[in-house]
This record gives C-alpha cells, structure tokens and sequence, in this order.
C-alpha cells in the first residue's frame, strides 16, 4: 500500500505546531499502525529529518501509553488501542490524518505526545483503597457478590489512555473517573472511603481542566476496552450520595 | 520426593570438568551468599526477620529510598515503604507508574492457599518451583517465596483486585501450567493488569501522603557509588533531556527483565537492560544472563516490519492440536486442503504420553525443528542461516481447533478462548474458527538478572534488586503464574523486612552533587549522550537492535551449540564496533528524542548479548531454558549435569575489552532430591 500522512509536528509545548504531510510506500496490510509509523520513522532517519515523536509501550493493548486521533477518531476507525489497529482497516492511496489527543488538560509534549499526568493526580486525590501492606485480612474473610465482582472487573479494565477525553467534545474525563468509582465502589472492601473519593476525584477532575459530562456518548464509543456509559450515571450517583452525607 | 527438615542428607557440591569458554573468561573467587540463612528451611525467614534490625519510626522519615521501575516488584516496594514512612524516589521511564510491563501478564498468580483442598502447601509450591526451574535455584529464597504467597493474595483483595469468584462470592482458583493442584487466582486473562493497578494505587495514595515521589518519563543512565556504596542514580529527564542527579541511602533496581535483547519479544518497546547493565558496569554481579524462558505460543513474525511478539495464553494447546505438512511443498497451500495422511502432528508423533502439553521449552524447539526442515508455514520471512547468508524461511506451525470444533461444536470452543481468538483475528486479519492457528515460539521472560543475596541485595553494599530484574528464585526456567508471585513478594513482604537491617546502619556519610564520584558520574552519562549524537553516520539505533536480536536468536535462542555460541560472540564483537562509528542519532539532547534513548539502550544490550553468549558458551548443560545440543539425551531430551554445573554463575564485569571474571556459588540443597524429568 502507498499512503499519504497529514502529521501533526510540533517541537514543544510552547512552540507552535503544524501539519506535515509525508508519504510512505509498500506498507504491508499486516502491519500495525504503529509499525506503519516506524516505517515512515526509518526513512525519516535516513533522509536525515528528525522522526515523529509517539508513545507506545506494550503494544499489546494493555499499558495504554499509545493513543493518537486518527482521521478525527480516538484511536481511530476501530474499537481497539492505536497500537491494535492494523493497516488493512485502510486502502492503498488513502490520506490519514494524524495528531494528538485533543484537550486542554493534555497538553502537547511533543508532535503525537502529550502529558496525561492529570490521570494519575486524580488516582491521587482518591482512586485507591487505604490498605497498609501487612494490615490485610484473610482473603476469603470478606466474600463479594459474584455479579458485583464481575462488574468491577469489567470496569476495572480501564487502561488510562485518555481516548475518552480525547472524544469528548467537553473534554471531559467522566468516563475514566466513573470506571475507578465503578470499580472500588462495586467491592465490600472498598465501603468505608466511598464517599471521600467520589467527592476528592472529582475535585481533581474538575480543577485539572476537564470539562462536563453533557451525555453525548462518544467517551464510551471511542473506549477500546468498552467501558459502559453507565458508570458515569454511578459517578454521579455516589458523589449525590456523599453530598447528602454531608460532604 | 522432599526430604523432612533437617535431615542430614546434603547434595555435593558440583566441579566443573568441561571448559568451553576457556579464552573467554577469567575464574575468579567463589561467591557465597554472605546472609544465607540457616536452621529448618521453614522457619528460616520467621527468623530472619526477627533477627533484621528495626528502624526507628521517627528516622525513617529521615531516611530516602530511591527505586527504579514501578511493576509489580517497584510499584509494591514504593507503596510499602512509603507507608513505612520513609523517603521514596520512584522513577519510571513511561508517562505514568501504571504503563510498567507488570500490566501484560494474563494469566494468573500462584499461592499456596489450599482453598481447593487439594493437597497443596507452601511446601508442595516450593517443591514445585525448585523442581520446575530445574534444580538452579536457591532453596532458601524459594521457599520463602512460596511461604509468603499467600499474604500477597490477602493485601490484593484488600486494596480490590477484582479477582475472579465463585458463586458463593469466594475466590477461585484454577490449575495452570500442568501443576496438579489448583492454586491460580486470576482475573480473567488480565490477571498482570489488576495486580499492577493495585500496586499502582496503593503507591499513587503515598504520593498523595507525600512519602512518594514520583518521576515519571525519567530513565536511569548511571549508578552512583560513593566509598564503595550505593548512593543515588543519574537519570535523565526524557522531557527537557535534562541530566540530574538524584542522591539516597540506599537504591533499588525493580526495572524488569532484559528479553529485549532479542530484538523481537513478547516484552514492551521500552523494556530495557540499561538500569541494571549500568549497575553490572559499576561492579554488580550479573548472574545466569543466559537463562532465557521462550514460550511457545506466540502469533508468528509477519514480516520485516515486526516491531514486537504478542503471546497467546498456552491454555490453547489443551484443544488445539500442533501440526505442519509432511511435504515440503504442500507449505504453501491452504492448510484445509492438505488430507489427514499428509499432516505431521508432530508433537503427537515425538510425545505420544504427553502430546501437545509438552514443557513449554520441548514445545517450542520441535517447532524450530520443523521450520528449519523447511516444512513451516506461514509468510517466509528473511533471515540470517548459520553461514551467514540471507534465507526466506517460514516461522509458524499450525494449531489447529477443527478437532474441537467437531467433538465440542463452536460455541463451547468460542466460550473457552474468545478473547484469544478475537485478539488473534485482529493481528492476523484470519478467523481461527475457519483457518487453523498459526504459532510460533518467542522469547517471554529472562530468569538471569543481578545476583543478589537472601536479602535481595547485590554484592554493592545498599544496591537491593527485586522482580524480574534480579536473578531470583526461578532457576533456569519459571513456571507459569509464578512471575507475578515472586515481583509482589520482593515487593511487598522480602524488601521492606531486608531493607532495614541495612538502613539501621544509618546515617551515611553526608554528600551533595558536588562529590567528585557524583560528579563523575554525571559527566560520564553527558559523555555518552554527546558521543551518540556526534557519530554521525547512517545506520539507526533501531536497525543495530534487530541485527542484534537476529544474531541473539539464532544461536543464543532455543538451541546453543559451542561453535554457534563462538561465532555469535565474534559476530557481536563486530557489530559493537560498527555501532560506534556508524550510528545515526538526529534530533539534540536537551528535547524529547526517542532515538536517543533507544541508542543508549541498544548500546547496553550489545554488551549483554555477549556476556550471555559466554555464560551460555560455558555452561555445557541442558538445563530450564537453556539447551546445549551437546548436552541431551538419546531422545533428544534436555541432559542437566548436576556435578558440574549445580551452581550459580556470577559475572564480574571485566572492565571495557577485558574479560568478564566467574564468580561460582554452589548449590547445595538439603531440603529437596535432585531429579530427571521425563515426558515421553
């Protein structure tokens, strides 16, 4: 296949950035996109134009450090992670465009890199379950309904990589909030702190820049790990409990 | 059979006859665990941790801690000790703590709970740890791995890991990896991602307290050594490129396992040697580097654009059945096409009492066997043959579910293995209900790594090193489910009880950046990074690492033979020396550059190859994951020889273009009988 990239570059966060366009021949259909990228990085290299900046880490669809919009869409056309999503979902000729996600509280590291950082002070400011190592109970001391174990699971698969915010036209981060709300909120052992952090995580939410949650929907259609809408009916749901309590 | 406690019978300790990588090395003293416990094995780390001295909770605070690598084993060690209300440094070269590699683990974590009734112990996980890393391990450590299984699984479920439950709300477990008993706990196949975000919150609620902090995008170029002890690391700032020192009373290396040397492997993009290499350079001994697990259930090389493995849980061999043709030109037809009579179900034919569940590491050398014969399937892809000339060959034998699908119908094979069969279709662009699977070993998990003692610290006074990146407790080979077991101990329960006893030695001298050894140790690192940006040439760092990996692969993977491993080492040799002269670096140090980073990487991974090819050169066994041809049975079987190689192989770095020097620790096992595995 012979592709034209449109790729956003840009040095730094302050310096301004801009479209490139680039072409790149004989990618194989078999090739992730990623690879596709570190073909194109190859030749870069050797035209002697410094190559394009881009997480990925795992590339198995688990660590949730890749993620870039793809003709528009988080991720692009597929509902997977960027490093998931394979060049035979495009035609030979095609035109992609490339860029980072798209949100005030991302900033821009550098071309397809941003800094997500904001996700790990709202794990911070109560995404967690206060258990000193040694403190623990005996395992099978506190059973947990099967159905509401297998929903913080399935909640619980969350990989961070911001695609929801990305999608958002808020810029909202509700989705990835309501998952760990979701999750910890679903297990006995997570009871006692319930409150506190739904109040503390959105706070955080809030101050780091993330916009509203208005229920458009394109946080869980953009999700590859297909996080419901519906934990954020639960977000919103604990955080009116605690306020009644007194929060 | 396991001996009782106590009992006098002690295995020999071993004397090397054979000395093939005579010219290669120099021997130097033997090495023996300085804090090796004694007493019955069972109450050995009771004990210990009595006998560690306290710190006094007010001084903690005054006493810092940096740790390197945020998996299992880091993420744990960060959370715990800052708890403990000591002074963390955590450093991660990814964007968060969460990305660590700890995160792809699928399949489960062993311990010893017994919730089955089944007849399981800590002394039956112990066994059958020591057993199945063939007999290469210590017993103390193992032992105490298997003892403390069982608290880890507690302080998961209280921090709420979602394990999987059974209808009464209790946990469940399941067998895995041919054990006999059912000590798994899981989380559907993402059992790595659960334990991970664990760790991962347990410490980001320390950074909140404040005992933690957290640099993330930071990678360690250098160790720090003042008066002969650890005392802080270079790191690198992979934003700005800055270069800082950050300076501590002691140092933990938690950063993973050094499988990328291969180039291609099941590990992240990032995953890297650097952390512990730099410490190996510093003096750290490097213990049994060629010890390297290879699993046999990969989704095969599709091309020379490959930049990583995907594994596929081993559960699939329980149904699938493993063939390829018998004739060389039926390779490239349509597997459905081929008849019953022109199949070769090898692993069948070879293992008639085992079949397809053969050890992972028979698994996967018959399926080389078959691609080298030229019967592999698949897309050709271009390689290197042992006389150096580029071949197309075919990786990938099939695995084929039609069986199941007749015998069980779609649905129940679609119930056991969707997610792998979605995850398969994705990558591959087939339907595996439709077309037979296509397979192929790949390199998985590294057992070597720093040698440490009981207490997980390196022969540098306050060097501690825990998880994957120490060479730990799995001998030559580990069993599956067990990888996750051993970085939550180290991190969670050996760690922060070894750690103070070093630390009640407190305070250390008093030093600042302004230390002539700290300074060295930053101007060396700006050396380095100045020196890969100004060679100038016109090979990438990327195209040195897949030369690399092929040369690693092909006579440091799944079979080493003594000319191989010579050839390998003289290969390597050259590919160093063209690496710094014609390396290509563009972009400047003070910005985000990822060439630059891979360079540095690579550059380490060049020096690692050919210590393992020597350790590999001189150990003329057949042992865990490591087969030298020489060293096998009639049937083809991997041969230990225990009388010479029951020991542990300790590298010294030689200095740049010396010899690396062989340090031995012997052995000696009082609690477990030395035995011969068969699968026929």
């Amino acid at each position: 296949m012979n592709l034209t990239l449109k790729i956003w570059r840009q040095p730094d966060t302050s310096a301004p950035g801009a479209m490139h366009t680039y072409q790149v021949e004989g990618i194989s259909p078999d090739m992730s996109f990623l690879e596709m990228l570190d073909t194109l990085n190859e030749q870069l290299n050797e035209k002697g134009e410094e190559p394009v900046a881009f997480d990925s880490d795992c590339r198995e669809g688990i660590c949730g450090m890749c993620g870039m919009m793809i003709n528009g869409q988080a991720h692009g056309p597929e509902v997977t992670t960027t490093c998931q999503l394979h060049m035979r979902s495009f035609k030979d000729g095609d035109t992609i465009t490339v860029e980072p996600w798209r949100a005030d509280a991302f900033p821009v590291v550098k071309d397809l890199v941003v800094d997500r950082g904001a996700f790990d002070r709202i794990i911070q400011s109560g995404g967690f379950i206060s258990a000193n190592t040694g403190s623990a109970p005996e395992a099978n001391s506190v059973p947990a309904p099967r159905d509401k174990a297998m929903r913080a699971f399935n909640v619980a698969t969350c990989i961070g990589c911001g695609a929801c915010v990305a999608a958002c036209p808020n810029g909202s981060a509700s989705l990835f909030v309501g998952a760990k709300i979701t999750h910890l909120g679903e297990l006995p052992q997570g009871q006692p702190e319930r409150d506190s952090r739904v109040v503390g995580m959105v706070g955080q939410h809030d101050h780091e820049g993330f916009g509203g949650c208005t229920n458009i929907g394109e946080c869980t259609a953009a999700c590859p790990k297909e996080i419901p809408l519906d934990v954020i009916s639960q977000l919103n749901k604990d955080l009116r409990t605690a306020m009644k309590h007194g929060h | 059979m396991a001996f009782l406690d106590g009992t006098t019978q002690v295995t020999k300790p071993p004397v090397q006859v054979s000395d093939d990588a005579r010219g290669y090395y120099t021997l130097g003293e033997p090495l023996v665990d300085p804090v090796a416990p004694t007493g019955p094995i069972k109450d050995r780390w009771t004990n210990r941790k009595f006998e560690n001295r306290l710190v006094n909770p007010a001084n903690r605070r005054k006493m810092s801690i940096i740790i390197v690598g945020t998996g299992l084993a880091g993420g744990a060690a960060a959370a715990t000790l800052g708890e403990a209300g000591y002074h963390v440094k955590s450093f991660c070269y990814q964007d968060s703590p969460r990305r660590a590699h700890s995160i792809a683990a699928q399949g489960g974590i062993n311990a010893a709970k017994n919730y089955k009734e089944d007849g399981d112990s800590t002394h039956r996980l112990f066994y059958d740890t020591v057993k199945g890393g063939d007999y290469r391990a210590r017993e103390s450590n193992v032992y105490r791995l298997a003892e403390v299984s069982a608290n880890i699984i507690d302080q998961c479920v209280a921090q709420g890991v979602p394990f999987a439950r059974e209808y009464g709300g209790l946990l469940d477990n399941r067998s895995f990896g041919g054990v006999q008993v059912s000590r798994t706990f899981y989380a559907r196949g993402q059992t790595g991602q659960q334990l991970l975000i664990g760790a991962y919150q347990a410490m980001e609620r320390q950074v909140a307290a404040g005992t933690v902090e957290q640099f993330t995008r930071h990678e360690m170029l250098e160790l720090v050594l003042v008066d002969g002890k650890a005392r802080g690391i270079v790191a690198r700032d992979l934003v700005t490129g800055k270069v800082e020192t950050h300076l501590a009373d002691a140092v933990v290396l938690a950063s993973g396992g050094y499988g990328n040397v291969f180039f291609l492997s099941t590990n992240a993009m990032g995953s890297n040697v650097t952390a512990t290499w730099r410490a190996h350079r510093k003096g750290a001994y490097m213990a049994n580097p060629c010890y390297t697990q290879i699993h046999p259930t990969c989704i095969p090389v599709s091309g020379d654009h490959q930049s990583k493995l995907t594994l596929m849980s081993e559960s699939l061999r329980n149904d699938g059945r493993i063939w390829v043709p018998k004739k060389v030109e039926d390779c490239d037809k349509d597997p459905r096409d081929i008849p019953e009579e022109d199949r070769d179900y090898y692993l069948e034919r070879i293992y008639p009492a085992f079949g397809n569940l053969v050890p992972r590491d028979i698994a996967s050398r018959a399926a080389k066997y078959m691609c080298d014969e030229g019967r592999g399937v698949g897309p050709a892809v271009k390689e290197v043959d042992k006389d150096g000339n580029e071949v197309m060959v075919r990786r990938g034998v099939y695995l084929d579910f039609a069986d199941a699908i007749g015998r069980l119908g779609e649905d129940a094979v679609r119930e056991k293995y969707d997610n792998l069969f979605d995850m398969y279709e994705r990558i591959t662009g087939e339907n595996p209900y439709q077309v037979p699977m296509r397979i192929y070993p790949a390199v998985h998990y590294v057992m070597g790594g720093l040698w440490v003692d009981y207490h997980l610290q390196s022969n540098i006074p306050g060097l501690f090193v825990a998880g994957e990146a120490n060479f730990s407790d799995h001998g030559a080979n580990r069993l599956g489910a067990s990888a996750l077991m051993q970085g939550l101990a180290d991190g969670y329960f050996v760690l922060p009880n070894t750690i103070r006893d070093y630390l009640a030695d407190a305070p250390f001298e008093k030093i600042d950046d302004s230390h002539p050894e700290v300074q060295a140790a930053r101007q060396d690192v700006e050396g380095r990074i100045a020196k890969f940006l100004s060679i100038n040439g016109t090979r990438s760092a990327d195209s040195y690492h897949k030369a690399l990996g092929n040369i690693m692969w092909e006579y440091c993977g799944m079979e080493r033979t003594e000319a191989g491993l010579r050839k390998a080492i003289d290969m390597i040799r050259e590919l160093k020396a063209d690496f710094w002269t014609n390396l290509k670096v563009l972009g400047t140090a003070d910005s985000l550059n990822q060439s630059l980073e891979k360079a540095g990487r690579v550059a380490d991974f060049i020096e690692l190859g050919e210590l393992m090819c020597i350790d590999a050169l001189n150990r003329r066994e057949s042992c865990g994951g490591h087969f030298r041809a020489e060293s096998q049975t009639e049937d083809g079987e991997a041969l230990r020889q225990d009388e010479e190689f029951a020991y542990v192989a300790a590298w010294e770095w030689g200095g740049e273009g010396g010899q690396p020097v062989l340090h031995k620790e012997d052995l000696i096992y009082t609690a477990i009988e030395m035995k011969q595995r068969s699968y026929k």
